[in-house]
């Protein structure tokens, strides 16, 4: 099972650290990170595997978007199942 | 493998073009609750929704953040009651209605439909002393919604069940006219009622259908109105073309929810109602689409033209993108509750004729209108029944929600409030159909309805 955490937003140092290390301490593990920066925006996007997740799906949700706010981010955590509902036949 | 693309689409689609999935709605048969002796009924219907839609709310919700993303409503919608209500004749029927009101406050869902009767060949045992109680019942309620069924392909137009239905719509209104009346809002009149409608105030759970299952009601006229903008050149089968995909989008996101839901809940999972169902939120009208396909603003001519294109796609879209597909499916039109088409009637742009021509293109019918509140009895039925007439003669559902706004006139304005809206009080014709109405009896089903 894997989900995508999506990460929009100014640019601030330790972003990925940030985003990461609450992944670390829910037993989610990062398989893929594509990351930009355009001028000053940041756009991440993390696919990480959650069979191993310590806690349920709406906890890591909640702990991103709380992080998300505070950092004033847009961080979406989302089960991978929608997209590939979404865009593949 | 996911691509970044693909990623952000769908998260601007949700973020900034109000994607979200209308309703979850939980059919629940309460055949197994008949009994002659009402208040033993009630307690039974109490105790069967309570039971099966105990954690519907709260799988909701977990769905909710799974996914990201929005499911705006949860239902229930039962068995018409008065079958329900045929078993227990000295019964008042207003009491299943107060019992269904209760069982919705336990369960957390946001309406419960049902309060129904089918009556489109005539009426049986239950069905007058229901249809009577609707105004009582749509008062003393806040989230119970009722609909009657007077006409069908099959059967032809019950002119009695459309005169009464004059009648009960007026009187909704009078007895709710201190809450805007409010009542009418949640009352449907249909002809070819379908039996696995996810969407309010016509929801019912068919007798043809399995105890319990969850049907889905996807949105999305901001995803849709969004794509075509980025084609102001596009022709008309190229329009047709960028509505199908973004359909297929949608409808697979409804597909998903409903899937993981019914495997949640442990009930079969029903249908995905192919819908464009819009919200009086800026960026998820219908009008607009309409208005974005070149239209200077909805209701000019061309817009039901505009109209059977886009529910025509719809159809085609979505209908690759579920296994079961059901419900009303098409674009919704209702006026209260898309900014669009209030801005359009508040222009006098968008008339009740303009909108009978819509409903033949559409997924239902004339939805969500205010009418003055001296309107007759007689006007009503008489819109009921050209509107029914509509319905059964091409083979579609159609209905009618209209709201008598009492003591306001052209001009004045009802503020429903959330998902309801508000809407402009529009004019009507005001001949009268009286004679015609008075004569009652049945309209023969059309030619077409032998087909065997």
């Amino acid at each position: 099972m894997r989900a995508v955490i999506t990460v929009i937003g100014k640019d601030t140092v330790g972003i990925l650290h940030k985003v990461s290390g609450i992944c670390a301490r829910r037993g989610v593990n990062v398989v893929e990170v594509t990351q930009s920066v355009l001028q000053d925006m940041f756009a991440m996007i993390m696919l990480v595997d959650i069979s191993g997740m310590t806690s349920d799906f709406s906890t890591l949700a909640d702990e991103m978007s709380e992080l998300g706010k505070t950092e004033s981010l847009a961080i979406h955590c989302m089960h991978e199942d929608i997209f590939n509902s979404m865009h593949k036949i | 493998m996911l691509n970044t693309f693909d990623i952000l689409e769908t998260i601007r689609m949700i973020q900034d073009e109000c994607l979200d999935i209308r309703t979850i709605t939980m059919g629940i048969s309460l055949l197994d609750c008949i009994d002659p002796d009402i208040d033993r009924a009630c307690e039974k219907v109490y105790e069967k929704i309570t039971t099966k839609a105990k954690d519907l709310v709260k799988v909701g919700e977990q769905i909710e953040k799974e996914y990201g993303i929005p499911i705006v409503n949860k239902r229930i919608s039962v068995t018409p009651i008065a079958m329900l209500a045929a078993a227990c004749p000295n019964g008042d029927p207003v009491k299943f209605a107060r019992t269904l009101q209760r069982a919705a406050d336990t369960c957390g869902v946001n309406f419960l439909g049902g309060y129904s009767a089918l009556v489109h060949k005539g009426f049986s045992a239950g069905d007058l002393a229901l249809i009577r109680s609707i105004p009582e019942a749509l008062s003393v309620t806040n989230n119970v919604c009722s609909s009657v069924n007077i006409g069908s392909t099959r059967s032809g137009i019950n002119m009695d069940a459309a005169a009464l239905m004059g009648e009960v719509v007026l009187e909704s209104a009078k007895i709710t006219a201190d809450r805007q009346c409010i009542g009418p809002a949640k009352l449907v009149v249909f002809c070819n009622a379908v039996e696995d409608n996810p969407f309010m105030a016509g929801a019912f759970h068919g007798i043809g259908e399995p105890d319990c299952e969850i049907h889905v009601g996807v949105s999305g006229p901001g995803v849709v109105r969004a794509a075509i903008t980025k084609y102001p050149d596009a022709t008309i089968d190229q329009l047709a073309d960028v509505i199908k995909k973004t359909a297929f989008k949608i409808t697979r996101m409804g597909q998903l929810v409903g899937a993981r839901a019914s495997k949640m809940l442990g009930v079969p999972f029903g249908i995905v109602d192919l819908s464009l169902a819009p919200t009086p939120a800026v960026g998820d009208s219908v009008a607009h689409i309409l208005e974005g396909m070149g239209l200077e603003q909805c209701g000019t001519h061309g817009t039901t033209a505009c109209l059977a294109l886009l529910n025509d796609a719809v159809k085609k879209g979505g209908v690759m993108a579920s296994s079961n597909v059901g419900g009303l499916s098409g674009a919704f039109i209702p006026v209260s509750e898309d900014a669009g088409m209030i801005d359009a009637a508040l222009a006098g742009t968008l008339c009740l004729e303009k909108l009978e021509a819509m409903t033949a293109v559409c997924s239902v019918g004339l939805d969500m209108i205010v009418v003055p509140g001296d309107i007759t009895a007689e006007t009503i039925s008489a819109i009921i029944a050209d509107e029914a007439a509509i319905g059964m003669v091409n083979n579609k559902t159609t209905a009618v929600r209209l709201i008598p706004a009492i003591g306001k006139q052209e001009g004045d304005m009802l503020e429903f409030g959330g998902l309801l809206g508000s809407g402009p009080v529009m004019p009507i014709n005001r001949k009268s159909p009286a004679k015609f109405i008075a004569r009652g009896g049945r309209i023969p089903a059309p030619m077409h309805s032998i087909k065997n």
